[in-house]
């Protein structure tokens, strides 16, 4: 049994919807549920023997790139678990950014000098932008291991190290797991801390908590009252992300990267077939729809 | 016998009207003979009530932009479409400026400026937008505007040819024949330098092949139709001055001296802002 809690809380009828305006932003799940390391509020559960999701197999990332195509996407974004560990990331980057700009969403911690160097290449070799995201939850490793695992935060800013060291600029993201992070000073600390790192151009993300998978058994799930009452208004719905991304794995394409587990909100195996309004039934659409969260940078 | 026409397009004024002048002048001795704006007429610079007279003295097609439609309606901000609190606070700064130096008599000409201007240019159907044609803050920035994506919205606009504003970088992309062979361009802004490192401000100028219809059937827009992003000077440094004796932001002073942007930082995808210097 897993511990996921996303079973539909409100019925189909009393849910508010979220119209499909195009698909502008492609999310690939490369790496399945794989992740070098297991975060203690990994909203996907993620970790070394999650295989629940499988990697993205060349054939599929070919056949979802041709059909995102044709729809008019503008934009992609790697994630996983971690994508680096696909044994053709690099091919697959590439691959990618002649469609369109990229973006990766990785851990940081797989970033060695070489690695850092090739994304550089990556980079000015493509006229379309590549982004790389790389996590940290805490300035210290007091504030971070705690929840990404002893050891991560030196690994993590190691990689961040390196990304500098060629004149990368990754955007950091950081969980709001601690209300010392919710601070509108934790920014511009923040600021100055990716600066010690050798980040000449720093750029930061702050993004809400999700009480979704590892999460749950860390602080807890979300309420009863955590639901996304009809109707919403029109600005509101304009924030959602799923209004015009959809997540793809091996196997299904989904309503967004948040609700991998949720077995109802598979779409579909194809892109097409996935693009049509949803209805917000889920838990996890409450921190959307209160905190304005958007996974894009 | 075909011949050319030659239009000039430019965007984001930003009460820089030494830059207008410049532009101008520039688009005439060129020999256009047609000049549009796409909007963005006041924030960032000084005096805004200054702007409006040269737009219509010199007959200047113009169109709204999201900062027009704000100051128009007195909105409380720019709906500039910034994300990042620093920015923001930049924002608030310049809008507050120019909503209180502009007119009232102006607001109705801002309320009344189109949302968008459609053309047929030698046959190609040409849409003028703002930011996009499908929301009037959203940012084209050349490395993250997939061909596909570009298509997209010229299919959903009926269009061969788009022209855009907004971000403030100049950019022309020829869509393949494969992606419909279609022309997009940012004009770029007039009202402060692209981040390049140079003082000078950018605009377009678009040489249009005036033919038989049919024959916009037989060549796409993208290869017949031939775009000049011009980088033309003006007097900068009275600029600073001027921005300097309004208390306008010391930030936005450095920006007009030297070329790269000090604020807007968080809206720049990676390669944009990898070629500025903060
Ligand atoms: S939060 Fe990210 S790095 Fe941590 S376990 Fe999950 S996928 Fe891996
Ligand atoms: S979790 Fe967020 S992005 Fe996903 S369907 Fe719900 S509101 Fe949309
Ligand atoms: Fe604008």
């Amino acid at each position: 049994m897993r511990e996921h809690r996303l079973l539909p809380i409100l019925t189909e009828e009393r849910a508010a919807t979220v119209p499909f305006f195009g698909l502008d932003t492609l999310w690939l799940q490369l790496a399945g549920t794989l992740c070098n390391i297991a975060c203690r509020h990994c909203f996907i559960t993620c970790g070394p023997k999650e295989d629940r999701v499988p990697m993205m197999t060349r054939a599929r990332l070919e056949e979802l790139l041709l059909e995102a195509r044709e729809l008019g996407v503008k934009e992609f974004y790697f994630t996983g678990g971690e994508p680096m560990l696909h044994p053709e990331f690099f091919a697959v980057v590439e691959r990618t950014l002649k469609e369109g700009p990229t973006h990766v969403l990785t851990n940081g911690m797989l970033i060695d000098e070489s690695a850092a160097q090739r994304l550089r290449d990556l980079f000015d070799g493509s006229r379309y932008s590549l982004d790389v995201r790389v996590s940290l939850d805490g300035m210290t490793a007091e504030e971070n291991d705690p929840v990404r695992g002893r050891g991560t935060f030196a690994a993590i800013t190691q990689g961040i190290r390196h990304l500098a060291a060629v004149g990368l600029s990754p955007v950091l993201t950081v969980v709001e797991h601690a209300d010392a992070l919710r601070l509108s000073e934790a920014r511009s600390e923040f600021l100055r801390f990716a600066r010690s790192l050798g980040l000449a151009q720093p750029r930061v993300k702050f993004l809400p908590l999700l009480r979704i998978g590892r999460e749950t058994r860390r602080t807890h799930g979300y309420g009863t009252g955590d639901v996304v009452h009809e109707p919403l208004p029109p600005e509101v719905i304009r924030t959602l992300q799923c209004n015009s991304s959809r997540l793809a794995t091996q196997a299904h394409v989904l309503v967004c990267p948040l609700l991998l587990d949720a077995p109802d909100a598979q779409l579909g195996r194809t892109l097409t077939e996935s693009l049509r309004p949803i209805s917000l039934r889920w838990s996890a659409c409450h921190t959307c729809v209160e905190e304005g969260l958007s996974c894009r940078t | 016998m075909s011949h050319l026409s030659r239009v000039a397009v430019f965007g984001g004024v930003y009460n820089n009207t030494g830059a207008l002048s410049a532009v101008l002048d520039d688009a005439q001795a060129q020999g256009a003979t047609e000049v549009y704006c796409l909007g963005d007429l006041g924030g960032f610079g000084p005096l805004p009530d200054r702007v409006f007279p040269i737009l219509l003295d010199r007959g200047v097609t113009v169109m709204q932009g999201n900062y027009d439609h704000s100051i128009g309606h007195q909105l409380a901000d720019c709906a500039c479409g910034y994300s990042d609190p620093r920015d923001n606070h930049y924002a608030r700064l310049s809008y507050a400026y120019t909503q209180a130096k502009t007119s009232q008599r102006w607001l109705p000409y801002l309320r009344a400026l189109p949302p968008f201007l459609r053309r047929e240019w030698g046959g190609y159907r040409v849409h003028m937008a703002h930011g996009s044609p499908r929301q009037v803050n959203e940012f084209l920035w050349e490395s993250t505007s997939s061909d596909a994506f570009l298509r997209r919205l010229l299919r959903a606009h009926d269009a061969d040819v788009l022209l855009v504003t907004h971000t403030g970088i100049p950019w022309v992309r020829r869509l393949p024949a494969e992606q419909g062979g279609g022309l997009v361009v940012n004009v770029g802004a007039i009202g402060r330098p692209a981040n390049d490192g140079r003082t000078g401000i950018w605009y377009a100028l678009l040489d249009i092949p005036s033919k038989p219809a049919q024959a916009a059937a037989l060549l796409s827009a993208g290869s017949a139709i031939a775009v000049t992003l011009r980088c033309v000077d003006y007097d900068h440094e009275r600029l600073c001055a001027e921005m300097r004796a309004e208390s306008l932001p010391e930030e936005f002073v450095e920006t007009v001296a030297t070329g790269y942007w000090t604020t807007c930082l968080e809206i720049l995808p990676a390669k944009e802002r990898l070629r500025g210097k903060f």
